[in-house]
């Protein structure tokens, strides 16, 4: 750690801060700021050149006067320490404890930025994770080292449903055995009292760690803190083989710091003021998830994206469904009939349950079904909008047979208990009754030997 | 090669931007950065200054440390080897960098890309005699790369000499010599089993073909309906969960390419696991050797630096190029073109550039333009034709097909597969919409067709697209009016439509059976859902109503037709249609007793 100390800013402004005559430092380089009442700030260089650093500084540049302000170089990127110890823990998005704690002490040190896994390190994610409820499972099955977010919208339950996830998330026939690093960028207190509670209540508190950044915390910290909180998760489950399930709540508000600061650093900005790297950027995050060669733990990442005014081609929710590896969405109308977990699966989509799901993994009918579930569900879907338009009494006896499926399918399918924990066999047990109230005939995508074994016009 | 002799300081540090001071350096040269042996290319000059791209993370490089100018343009190495390989945007292989650098991916790893230890056994062309004149691109003997794949040596396109020694058939690594060729400027170049060229300079051939026959890729939308041929150029676009990856999967699978490099720029590392894992397992259907004998993998995902995504789609073309020189069919699949496209924003957002649309520099219309042009049918120089069959995923923001990327890349290609989010929705895979595609090469893929399969095809081709927009146009009286406002023989095109959408476009990816149909197998399909209609729209004209046709079990049948029968089993879905013919005239028959019966 360099000893000298710098008192040569020239500008302040938002977050950024130059210092002049700072020659070669580090692109990276990590930042101590002390202003005129000797309190400390954390910041990044940005930009370097042979004679003047642009600094990100975490806290903000308010209240600093140029002439007493003291700027230090680390030497050293954003790293945090380590240990078994970080459990039960609260720190905030630089890794600063925030529970009245002291600090972790360990020589395990590690760069928050990471690297790119290798793709050839990489192994394939396909072991089904049960989560209990019937649409993520039989519709979207999650698996470990999946990427899956929810995109959801002001007023609806994601928060709910992912506490309903942790609490209930496990591998069939085993106890959960997840740790869980809970991050979460601008959210209010009142949510991130929520997920304390939900932990505390459901006793699995010691096996979480939490990294908060409040609404009124400063903004630039929340782009360290989904990186701070990855590092977090890859130290659990790399080095302590652990199975780690990340929620991130709210992406939203991550990007929008990003674009406050971009903006501010002058960046040219392209779809709706967002930086042209939002992508990379995000990519940088999502992409951590994910199992390794030869090790045994898992990073499984469930993001939670708030669309703003429900708009699913916003770029943020938009550019997270490029990368992540589909997505779980939520529907006001849903909602509003009093649904809950109101997910619409139109859109919904997990790329990885192709590879989790079946004969070995949970039973031998399940792509079938959920294939067949989908199709009826998206006839149903046409048939309601018909019926909005001429009436239902016009409808063929075939159509009100759709009709009358869609509505059963959403109450006790797609609804279920809060607390409602349903296993795989439950759940596609469900999807036969419910398909059973068509005629084998028009039951073409599950096969015939599917339709011997589970329909129920013989029983 | 390597000249190390021009040096310079680093002035600035703007993220993967360096501002340099190096006196002399070239445009396009690639550079070695600081301590780390970071590797850039300088992409502008300015007096003595350069501005540099990093193709990896800058995090702790300083102004003030060094920078080596390399000598030469970003290169790759073209040889032996590189069947079945893994290799990130800039060419590094992958699987040797896991041995060095573990789990993620380190920085300022210089490995070459080829394996310089393995031998390879090579046979001289019986022909060349010492001391005659070699043409650039001569053939100089062959090398079996793979079980399938026979590697062809060729003299570097842009050498041509009097042949001074040529190795006798052996053993050789690539770093042995196996010639020597006097130039015309007296100097002496030693032949090796390999070569380098510039990734951004297309591979000279003799002169351009026609595309003859088409690509087929067992998959009834794609091969039937909007055909692609090989040398072609194609795009397929849409929104996230409509399907690319999924699309340009199965055609890495099931086409009758000889050769498919799979370029996955920006996209999902677990993607490429997916191919690393399944296709070493799986048989080409062609061959019946292992799919990965013939398939190449350049991986830069979305988390990867985004300079070396820039370079990615370049690297892959060339060695594209590289294998269309010896006179094979290569597919080449870029998937997203708009993350590479993204890339090329973002560096011109570093060096201040004005924008033009969405902010994508002015220069992305023609960027992308000069690429799609490196596909194509050629005569080579030594090997007859070979092809290079460009196939780019496009991702529109939002699934908005007027943003730049996707408007540029329909004016250049001629093949277009549009996917739809509404398709998607209702799990009708492969979502791609048959009113949004488009292809170019009907009419020479149905010169193929009419010769391989039947003289039918295009007739039936058009009479599936006439009812299918004829489907669009009665649903909306649906909607509006409600379907008692249909008569019978309306509400029969519907279940026509409904027949092909199910027993034909319908293909799953996922089923064992499904997944590849063969040209024959596809037309089978076709003619049996077309024939199913004709045949029943006799019948309603004769007053029997559509309910009693559409409550056939039958029908569930040659909707399930496609999973149920092989492409090997083209004789049962004859027997099918048989049975449905019989099951008509049978319906015709009582019909007409009855109608008898009444008078």
């Amino acid at each position: 750690m360099s000893a000298r100390e710098y008192r040569t800013a020239s500008s302040a402004q938002g977050s950024l801060l130059v210092v002049q005559q700072a020659p070669n430092v580090a692109f990276g380089d990590q930042v101590l700021i002390r202003d005129h009442l000797n309190n400390l700030r954390n910041g990044q260089v940005i930009r370097t050149s042979e004679d003047e650093a642009l600094i990100q500084v975490y806290e903000g540049t308010g209240d600093l006067d140029l002439e007493n302000t003291w700027v230090r170089f680390l030497d050293q990127p954003l790293e945090i320490n380590l240990s078994p110890e970080i459990l039960g823990r609260i720190f905030n998005g630089i890794g600063k404890p925030k529970d009245n704690r002291p600090p972790i002490l360990s020589n395990v040190r590690r760069n928050v930025n990471g690297s790119a896994i290798n793709p050839a390190a990489r192994t394939y994610p396909r072991e089904f994770i049960q989560t209990g409820i019937s649409s993520i499972d039989g519709l979207n099955s999650l698996v470990r080292g999946q990427k899956l977010p929810i995109f959801s919208a002001s007023g609806l339950p994601h928060n709910r449903l992912a506490a309903q996830i942790v609490r209930q998330a496990k591998l069939v026939d085993q106890e959960s055995s997840f740790s869980v690093v809970f991050a979460a960028m601008g959210v209010s207190y009142a949510d991130a009292r929520f997920f304390q509670e939900e932990f505390a209540d459901s006793g699995v508190l010691g096996n979480v760690v939490m990294y908060i950044n409040l609404a009124d915390d400063p903004p630039v910290e929340r782009l360290a803190l989904p990186r701070v909180a990855l590092t977090a998760a890859e130290y659990l489950a790399f080095d302590l083989d652990r199975h780690v399930l990340v929620v991130l709540t709210d992406m939203t508000n991550y990007a929008e710091a990003l674009r406050e600061v971009a903006t501010a650093k002058g960046d040219v900005p392209s779809r709706k003021g967002y930086p042209g790297y939002l992508y990379s950027d995000l990519a940088e995050i999502y992409e951590r998830s994910g199992r390794i060669k030869d090790r045994h733990g898992s990073v499984t990442l469930v993001p939670v994206v708030t669309m703003p005014s429900d708009d699913i081609t916003h770029p943020i929710p938009d550019l997270t469904g490029y990368i992540t590896e589909g997505q779980i969405v939520l529907s006001r109308e849903l909602h509003n009939q009093g649904v809950y977990p109101p997910v619409f699966i139109s859109p919904s989509l997990s790329r990885l349950m192709k590879d989790g799901i079946g004969k070995d993994d949970t039973r031998e009918d399940h792509p079938r079904v959920a294939n067949q579930l989908y199709a009826m569900y998206a006839k149903a879907l046409e048939t309601r909008n018909l019926a909005a338009i001429i009436g239902a009494e016009e409808l063929s006896e075939r159509d009100r047979r759709y009709l009358k499926f869609a509505e059963a399918f959403d109450s006790q399918f797609i609804g279920q208990g809060e607390d409602e924990d349903r296993s795989i066999i439950e759940t596609l047990n469900l999807a036969w009754e419910l398909l059973s109230m068509f005629p084998k005939d028009m039951l073409t995508r599950v096969s015939e030997t599917d339709l011997a074994k589970y329909h129920r016009s013989d029983k | 090669m390597n000249r190390t002799d021009k040096q310079g300081t680093i002035r600035e540090i703007n993220g993967p931007i360096l501002t340099i001071h190096l006196p002399g350096i070239r445009n396009g040269e690639q550079v070695k950065i600081g301590e780390l042996g970071l590797f850039g290319e300088v992409i502008a000059l300015k007096g003595e200054t350069a501005l540099v791209q990093s193709y990896e993370s800058t995090e702790g490089v300083r102004p003030g440390e060094r920078v080596n100018g390399l000598g030469r343009p970003l290169s790759v190495e073209l040889g032996p080897g590189l069947l079945g390989s893994i290799f990130d945007g800039v060419q590094r292989p992958l699987d040797k960098v896991f041995l060095e650098s573990g789990d993620h991916i380190g920085r300022g790893i210089n490995l070459p890309a080829l394996d310089r230890e393995r031998n390879w056994h090579f046979t001289p062309e019986p022909d060349i005699e010492i001391g005659s004149t070699l043409s650039a691109g001569q053939l100089l003997g062959r090398v079996q790369e793979s079980a399938i794949i026979q590697h062809r040596i060729l003299v570097p396109p842009n050498l041509s000499g009097e042949l001074l020694e040529l190795a006798p058939e052996g053993e050789y690594r690539l770093d042995d010599p196996i010639g020597r060729l006097k130039l015309p400027d007296g100097k002496n170049h030693k032949l090796m089993l390999y070569q380098h060229w510039p990734v951004r300079t297309p591979r000279p051939y003799l002169r351009r073909d026609h595309g003859l026959s088409p690509l087929i890729t067992g998959q009834r939308i794609l091969d039937t309906f909007f055909p692609l041929l090989k040398g072609g150029k194609s795009a397929v676009p849409g929104p996230f969960g409509a399907g690319k990856t999924v699309v340009q999967q199965q055609i890495a699978r099931w086409s009758n390419a000889d050769i498919v490099i799979y370029v996955g720029c920006g996209e999902r590392g677990n993607e490429l696991v997916d191919v690393l894992e399944t296709f070493p397992q799986l048989q080409d259907p062609y061959s019946g050797h292992k799919l990965m004998e013939r398939t190449l993998l350049v991986a830069n995902t979305s988390n990867m630096p985004v300079v070396a995504r820039e370079a990615s789609i370049y690297v892959g073309i060339t060695m594209a190029e590289y294998y269309r020189d010896q006179g094979y069919d290569v597919v080449m699949l870029a998937d997203s073109t708009s993350r590479w496209a993204e890339a090329l924003r973002e560096v011109s957002g570093r060096l201040g550039q004005m924008p033009v649309e969405d902010g994508y520099p002015a220069y992305l219309a023609s960027r992308l333009a000069a690429f799609y042009e490196r596909a194509g049918r050629v005569e080579t120089r030594s090997c007859g034709k070979g092809s290079v069959t460009l196939i780019g995923a496009v991702s529109p923001p939002g699934g908005d097909f007027s943003e730049p990327v996707t408007a540029h890349t329909k004016e250049i290609i001629q093949t277009f597969w549009a996917l739809s989010k509404e398709l998607a929705d209702a799990r009708h895979y492969p979502a791609i919409d048959w009113v949004g595609s488009f292809s170019e090469h009907v009419a020479t893929a149905a010169e193929w067709w009419h010769k391989e399969i039947s003289p039918d095809w295009q007739h039936r081709r058009k009479q599936a697209l006439g009812l299918l927009a004829r489907d669009a146009e009665l649903s909306r009286i649906v909607n509006l009016v409600g379907p008692e406002a249909l008569s019978s023989a309306q509400r029969w095109e519907l279940e026509g439509a409904s027949l092909i959408k199910e027993g034909v476009l319908q293909q799953s990816a996922l089923d064992p059976v499904d997944t590849f149909s063969s040209p024959e197998k596809q037309f089978l399909l076709l003619d049996m859902v077309l024939m199913i209609y004709d045949r029943g729209a006799e019948l309603i004209e004769l007053g029997i109503s559509v309910q009693e046709l559409t409550d056939l079990p039958l029908m569930a049948k040659a909707r399930r037709a496609k999973q149920t029968f092989s492409s090997e089993q083209s004789d049962k879905i004859r027997a099918l249609m048989e049975e449905f013919k019989q099951a008509f005239a049978k319906i015709r028959l009582e019909y007409a007793k009855f109608k008898e019966h009444a008078q």
